[in-house]
C-alpha cells in the first residue's frame, strides 16, 4: 500500500491506512499478496492507482456503516466481521459486491446457521449480489411507501483580501431514503437548465450544473440521451447523485473582515457577518475561526451575539453563534497582544474559515422539481423533499 | 512445527478449548486463535485441532477456520491434504454461498499440493446454476494460473473462461474478463514470448459486443475491469471507434472516479481512430467536467486525478482551458495536492487569466510552508516565460515579494529573476540593483549562483560589478562548487567586457580557481579560460559571450510517444508517475530482447519503444556514466549519444531552463529510489548537468565548443564520482 506512491519528496499518506493494516495484517502476504493484489500490496504491476483509493475509501465508509466508527478498537471488536467483509469484497485482488445494502442481508453481526432453509434465502441473496440490479432485493414490502430526499449543498468559497470571489462553488449531493414496496421505478426531475430549456421555455430559475455524477442504479444511458434521471432505487439509504454548480451561486453568509496590525505588538480584528438570505430562514451552528500571529499571547474579545474565545494552541479566536435569522448581522471586535520576536518573519495571515448550516436553502438555486414513482402494484406514495446548505472548513475568507 | 506444545500457555489451553464438546465454547476458541494469529503469534501448532472444527454448519466458524487454513497451507501442506476432503464436499453443498466459500478458499491456499484436487470442483463451479458460484470459480482460474499455468491449458479452463464472457450474468462477464485479463499479462510478460504471440485474451469484434452491453449492467468495479479490457481492443475502422467512444462516455457520469478514469482512458485511446472532428470536440468537452469533479474528491483520490490531468493537459490543452480557478489551493489541502494543483495553473495560464493566476500565486508566496512557497514562486517564473506580455506583471509580483526580505522568498525569486533574464535580455535591467541590493541575504547556491551569473550578464551596466564580484571572488574556495563555476565565468565575463579596470581581479581568479580549488570541473574551466584569454582574446569572447538559445516552457514533460503510451494507462500507477510500467515493475525488459521485438513493430510502435528505452536505458546510467580515464573522450560522446533521444525533444529545453525534471532527475529517482536521490542532485543541476557540460546559465557553448586538443581536461569529473555514488 504504501509503496504505491512515487518516491519523490512528498508522499500522500493514506489516512485510514493504519486501521486498515490491523485489519488485515497476517493477511496480506497469504491472500491477497498475489500478483492481481496490487491493490494492496507492492506495486509488482502496473496497479490501478485510482481504484486502490477508492476502494480504500470505500472500505472505511462499509466499516463506517457496519461498526459506526473505524478506529482501533473497532477493528479490534470486530476483527471477525472485518475478516468476513474483506472477504467479501475482495477476491484475489478484485473489488467484488461492495453494496453495504447487500453486503448487510448476509454478512451479519449474528451467525448465521446453513441449513436447508437458509440455502433457499442464501440464492436469493447470491442472486442479488451478482445480478443487475445488485442493490435490491426483489421483495421488499412496507405498509407505508415512502421516500427522503435530502439535497445538501456544501459550498466552497475562498474570497480575497480585497473582496474579490476567487472561487465559489457547490459541491451538492442529493442522499435519498427509499422505503417503497417492490421494484419500483422512480423518475426524477431538478430544475436543471439543460433539461428545462429543452421541454419548457419560460423558466427563469434554471440552475446551471457543471456536472452529474451519479449512483450505479441511474440508467447513464438514458441520461446521456434525454438528461432523464430514471432508476430502480436500493431500499433505505444511498447516494443517489452528487453534482457540481459554479453559476450564480448564492452565498448564504457575508464576512467582512478588517485586521489591522498596529506596530508589531497588537492585531485588531473587527469581523461583521451577515446573513444573505430570506429572513424566514436561519443559519445555524455558525463557527468563524479567526486566525492570530503565532505569537499571540492573549486576546480579549467582545461580540454581541454568540460566544468568542481565543484558542491558543490552534492560534485562532473561535467564535460559535448558535443561530442567526436572515437579514441580520453581528460582529465581533477583538485585539491580540503579541510578544516581540527577534525573527521577522511575516505573518502569513492564512484565511478565516467558516461553519455553518443553513436548512431549506440551497446555494445553487437547486430545487427538486419531481420525483415519480411507478410499481406495478401501483401504490401510493409520500415523498419529502429537505433542503439544507453548508460548509465545512471550505468556506475561506483573505484578510 | 508439528510437535504437541507444553502442557500449559495460550496455545494449550485453546487446543483444550477446541476440542471441547460444546459448540459455543469451540467457537469461541476459534475466535481467539484467529485473534492471535491476526496479532502475529505461531498458532500453527494448533492446525489439527482446528481443522478438526472444519465440519459444521455454522457459516461464520466454518469462515473463520477457512481463514485459519489460508494462512497456514503454505507452511503446513502436508496437514492441508487432510482438509481436502471436506473442500470438496463444500463445493457440492446446496447453500451456494458455501459452495462459492469454498471455491474460492481453496483456490487461496498456495499450496502444490491441494491444487491437483482443485481442477474437478473448479469445472463443476465453473458450470453451476448459480451465478455467484460462477463469478467466484472465474476469478479461481486466475488463482490457478497463477500457480501452475500447466493445470489451465489442459483442463481447458481457458475455452471455458471465453464461453462465459457471454454469459447472461453481467458480474460473471466482469470477472471473467478481469481473470482473463490478470492471465494475459501473465502470459505475455513470460520471457520468450514475442511479440507476435496474440496472447491469451484477444479481444474480437463478437467479445467487444459482449463487453459492451455487460458495460452498463455491472458493478462499479466490474466497469473497471471490462473498461480495462476495451482499452486493449484494436478498432477495425473509424466507424467502430466512433460506436465505442459513445458507448462509454455515458460512464463519465459515474459516481466511482476509478470508473470515470477507466472511461477517460478508453475514450483518449479511441479517439485517435476518429478523423471526425466535431466528434472529437464533443467527446473533449464532455471529458472536463467529470475531470474537474474528480477534485472534489478525497485528497489521495484528487492527487491520482491531478497527475492524469497534467497528462491529458500535455495532449490536450484545450480541454480545461476556461477552468483554472478550480485548481486554486484551498489553504487546507495537502502539500502533495497544492504543488500538483500548481503545476496545472501553469499548464493552464493564459493572458485570459494570468491577473487571477498571478495575485494568487502571489498569495501562496506568503504561506508558512517553505517548500509550497518556494514552488508558487518557480511558477511565476514559469508564467513570465510562457506568457511574454504578463512578463513585466510577473516581475513586479516578484519585486513585491523581494521586498518581504524573508530569506527563502528572495532567494527563489533571484533564482528564478535569472530565468526572465534568459528569455528576455536586458528588457528588466533596472531591477538589477534591487536584486544586488539583497546579496547579503543570500546564503544558498543556487541563489548566490544565479545572482553572480546575472552580474556577469550585466558587468558593463552595474558601475560596481567588480566590487561585487570581488565579494565572491575573496571566499571563492568557501563556496560550493556551483558558485565557483559562476564566479569564474561572470569575472571572465566582466574582463571581456570591462578590460581595464579587471584585470587584476581576473587573475586572482584564474590563479585561485587553478591552484586552490579541489573540484577538478572549476580548475578545467579555469585552465580553457585561461588558455583562451591569452591565446585569442577574440576567441574569448566568441565563447565565453555567446548567444545562447532562448528558453521556453516545455508543453510536454515527457517524450511525445511516452505520452501516447501513457495516456493509455490512465488511472494507473504508471500515469500517476509519468514513467512506463517498465521502469517501476523492475522486470527490465530491455535489452536484446526488445530489440528484436522492434523489428517486428510497426513504425507507430517502433517510436513508443523507442522512447521506453531512453527512459528505461535511465537504468543503466551506470554504464553511461562509467567510462575510464584513457578513452575518456571517445567514451563520451557514446554516453551522450545515449541521451541524445531526449536532448532532441522539447526536454532539452526543459533542461536549460534549469526547471527539475532534467531527465538525470529521473535517473537519480529510478535508481536511487528515492526522494533524498533527487534533492541531492540537484546542485549539480545548475553547474553542470552530470556531464561537465554546462548547461543553466553558463556561458560556454555546448561540449563541442570545448578545444579538443585539451590536455589536461580529465573526463570523469568528480561531480560524477558524486552521482555515481549515489547509484
Amino acid at each position: 500500500m504504501l509503496s504505491l506512491y512515487s518516491t519523490d519528496d512528498q508522499l500522500p499518506t493514506y489516512s485510514g491506512y493504519k486501521s486498515y493494516r490491523t485489519a488485515t495484517s497476517g493477511r496480506l502476504s497469504s491472500h491477497w499478496g498475489l500478483p492481481a493484489s496490487s491493490t494492496l500490496q507492492d506495486s509488482r504491476t502496473n496497479a490501478n492507482a485510482a481504484l486502490v483509493f477508492e476502494y480504500c475509501y470505500r472500505f472505511i465508509n462499509i466499516c463506517k456503516s457496519y461498526f459506526g466508527k473505524i478506529d482501533e478498537e473497532a477493528v479490534k471488536n470486530n476483527f471477525v466481521v472485518i475478516y468476513e467483509l474483506i472477504d467479501e469484497i475482495n477476491d484475489f485482488g478484485y473489488p467484488q459486491n461492495s453494496e453495504i445494502d447487500t453486503l448487510k442481508s448476509y454478512i451479519t453481526t449474528e451467525s448465521i446457521v446453513s441449513s436447508s432453509i437458509a440455502a433457499e434465502e442464501s440464492s436469493k441473496i447470491t442472486s442479488q449480489a451478482t445480478g443487475a440490479t445488485s442493490w435490491r432485493r426483489a421483495d421488499v414490502k412496507y405498509k407505508k411507501n415512502e421516500a427522503f430526499v435530502d439535497v445538501i449543498e456544501t459550498v466552497n468559497l475562498s474570497m480575497s483580501a480585497k473582496g474579490n470571489l476567487l472561487r465559489a462553488d457547490v459541491d451538492g449531493h442529493i442522499q435519498m431514503r427509499a422505503y417503497l414496496s417492490g421494484t419500483p421505478e422512480c423518475k426524477f426531475g431538478l430544475n436543471d437548465k439543460l433539461v428545462i430549456d429543452k421541454n419548457e421555455k419560460g423558466i427563469s430559475d434554471a440552475v446551471e450544473l457543471d456536472d452529474c455524477r451519479f449512483h450505479q442504479c441511474v440508467r447513464l444511458n438514458d441520461f446521456d440521451a434525454t438528461r432523464t434521471i430514471s432508476f430502480i432505487p436500493p431500499d433505505g439509504e444511498f447516494e443517489l447523485m452528487r453534482y457540481r454548480s459554479t453559476s450564480n451561486v448564492k452565498l448564504p453568509l457575508r464576512i467582512i473582515p478588517s485586521v489591522t496590525e498596529v506596530g508589531t505588538t497588537q492585531v485588531q480584528y473587527t469581523i461583521t457577518v451577515k446573513t444573505n438570505f430570506n429572513n424566514k430562514l436561519s443559519a445555524t451552528n455558525i463557527v468563524l475561526r479567526i486566525p492570530t500571529p503565532l505569537n499571540t499571547t492573549t486576546a480579549e474579545c467582545k461580540v454581541a451575539t454568540g460566544k468568542a474565545k481565543y484558542v491558543p494552541a490552534e492560534n485562532v479566536i473561535v467564535w460559535k453563534i448558535a443561530r442567526l435569522q436572515g437579514g441580520q448581522e453581528c460582529s465581533l471586535t477583538a485585539s491580540a497582544a503579541l510578544t516581540i520576536t527577534t525573527t521577522r518573519q511575516v505573518w502569513a495571515r492564512p484565511p478565516i474559515e467558516v461553519d455553518f448550516q443553513v436548512l431549506m436553502f440551497t446555494a445553487s438555486g437547486l430545487i427538486v422539481r419531481f420525483l415519480k414513482v411507478f410499481e406495478k402494484s401501483n401504490y401510493n406514495s409520500v415523498k419529502w423533499v429537505r433542503y439544507l446548505t453548508k460548509a465545512e472548513g471550505s468556506y475561506q475568507i483573505r484578510f | 512445527m508439528s510437535i504437541r506444545a507444553p502442557r500449559k500457555g495460550e496455545n494449550y489451553e485453546l487446543s483444550v478449548d477446541l476440542n471441547s464438546e460444546y459448540r459455543e465454547k469451540r467457537k469461541d476458541a476459534i475466535k481467539r486463535t484467529i485473534a492471535s494469529m491476526t496479532v502475529g503469534k505461531d498458532v500453527s501448532g494448533l492446525f489439527p485441532d482446528v481443522l478438526k472444527n472444519m465440519q459444521t454448519d455454522d457459516l461464520e466458524q466454518k469462515k473463520l477456520v477457512y481463514l485459519y487454513l489460508m494462512n497456514y497451507a503454505k507452511t503446513q501442506p502436508e496437514l492441508v491434504i487432510l482438509a481436502v476432503n471436506t473442500f470438496v464436499k463444500d463445493t457440492d453443498d446446496p447453500n451456494p454461498l458455501v459452495r462459492a466459500l469454498a471455491i474460492r478458499t481453496m483456490g487461496c491456499l498456495r499450496a502444490e499440493k491441494i491444487i491437483d484436487y482443485l481442477c474437478d470442483p473448479l469445472q463443476k463451479c465453473l458450470r453451476d446454476e448459480n451465478p455467484y458460484v460462477r463469478k467466484t470459480a472465474a476469478l479461481c482460474v486466475a488463482k490457478l494460473y497463477d500457480l501452475k499455468p500447466e493445470l489451465v491449458i489442459d483442463n481447458g479452463f481457458l475455452e471455458q473462461l471465453h464461453e462465459m464472457i457471454a454469459d447472461s450474468n453481467p458480474m460473471v462477464v466482469a470477472n471473467t474478463v478481469a481473470a482473463l485479463t490478470d492471465i494475459h499479462i501473465a502470459a505475455t510478460s513470460q520471457p520468450g514470448t514475442s511479440s507476435s504471440d496474440p496472447g491469451v485474451f484477444v479481444i474480437t469484434t463478437s467479445i467487444l459486443n459482449k463487453l459492451l452491453i455487460a458495460l452498463n449492467e455491472c458493478s462499479e468495479w466490474g466497469r473497471v475491469a471490462i473498461l480495462n479490457a476495451l482499452a486493449r481492443y484494436v478498432a477495425q475502422d473509424e466507424k467502430e471507434s466512433e460506436h465505442i467512444c459513445e458507448r462509454v462516455v455515458p460512464q463519465f457520469q459515474h459516481v466511482n472516479g476509478s470508473v470515470v478514469l477507466a472511461a477517460v482512458k478508453v475514450i483518449m485511446i479511441h479517439m485517435r481512430g476518429v478523423r471526425r472532428e466535431e466528434l472529437t470536440k464533443q467527446l473533449v468537452r464532455k471529458m472536463a467536467p467529470p475531470l474537474v469533479t474528480l477534485l472534489s474528491s478525497p485528497p489521495e483520490v484528487q492527487w491520482v486525478a491531478l497527475r492524469n490531468i497534467n497528462l491529458l493537459l500535455q495532449k490536450r490543452p484545450d480541454v480545461l482551458s476556461n477552468e483554472m480557478r478550480v485548481f486554486f489551493c484551498k489553504y487546507n489541502d495537502p502539500l502533495y495536492v497544492k504543488v500538483e494543483k500548481l503545476d496545472i495553473m501553469v499548464r493552464l495560464a493564459s493572458e485570459n487569466n494570468v491577473d487571477a493566476l498571478l495575485s494568487e500565486l502571489k498569495e501562496y508566496s506568503s504561506e508558512v510552508d517553505v517548500d509550497f512557497v518556494r514552488k508558487s514562486i518557480k511558477a511565476i517564473g514559469q508564467t513570465a516565460i510562457k506568457i511574454e506580455s504578463a512578463a513585466e506583471r510577473c516581475v513586479n509580483v516578484l519585486l513585491d515579494l523581494i521586498s518581504t526580505r524573508v530569506s527563502y522568498v528572495v532567494q527563489e525569486a533571484v533564482v528564478v529573476m535569472k530565468d526572465i533574464f534568459r528569455k528576455y535580455p536586458s528588457t528588466y535591467e533596472g531591477i538589477i540593483p534591487v536584486l544586488c541590493s539583497n546579496l547579503d541575504e543570500l546564503d544558498e547556491p543556487e541563489a548566490k549562483a544565479s545572482l553572480i551569473w546575472i552580474i556577469g550578464e550585466y558587468a558593463n551596466t552595474i558601475d560596481n560589478a567588480d566590487e561585487l564580484l570581488g565579494i565572491f571572488v575573496d571566499s571563492f574556495t568557501e563556496e560550493a562548487y556551483p558558485v565557483q563555476l559562476q564566479t569564474l565565468t561572470a569575472v571572465v565575463k566582466l574582463f571581456l567586457k570591462k578590460p581595464d579596470s579587471s584585470q587584476g581581479i581576473v587573475q586572482k581568479v584564474l590563479n585561485t580557481a587553478t591552484k586552490d580549488c579541489d573540484s577538478p570541473d572549476v580548475r578545467d574551466r579555469a585552465y580553457i579560460y585561461w588558455r583562451l584569454l591569452s591565446m585569442d582574446p577574440a576567441a574569448a569572447k566568441a565563447v565565453v559571450l555567446a548567444h545562447r538559445p532562448p528558453i521556453s516552457i516545455p508543453r510536454t514533460t515527457v517524450a511525445p510517444a511516452l505520452l501516447e503510451e501513457l495516456l493509455g494507462e490512465v488511472g494507473s500507477l504508471a500515469s500517476v508517475y509519468h514513467k512506463p510500467a517498465e521502469t517501476f515493475i523492475g522486470k527490465g525488459r530491455v535489452g536484446a530482447d526488445s530489440v528484436r521485438k522492434g523489428g517486428e513493430l510497426s513504425e507507430d510502435q517502433f517510436s513508443t519503444q523507442k522512447a521506453l528505452q531512453t527512459v528505461v536505458a535511465g537504468q543503466q546510467a551506470e554504464n553511461l556514466l562509467d567510462f575510464d580515464d584513457g578513452p575518456g573522450l571517445e567514451g563520451q560522446p557514446s554516453g551522450l549519444a545515449a541521451t541524445e533521444v531526449l536532448s532532441n525533444t522539447p526536454a532539452a529545453a526543459n533542461l536549460l531552463a534549469g526547471t527539475s525534471s532534467n531527465p538525470l532527475d529521473d535517473l537519480v529517482s529510478i535508481f536511487g529510489g528515492g526522494g533524498s536521490g533527487g534533492l541531492s542532485l540537484a546542485p549539480s543541476t545548475f553547474g553542470g548537468g552530470g556531464f561537465g557540460m554546462p548547461i543553466t546559465p553558463a556561458p560556454v557553448t555546448p561540449a563541442s565548443g570545448y578545444p579538443a586538443s585539451k590536455p589536461n581536461v580529465q573526463s570523469p569529473p568528480q561531480q560524477q564520482d558524486d552521482l555515481l555514488g549515489l547509484f
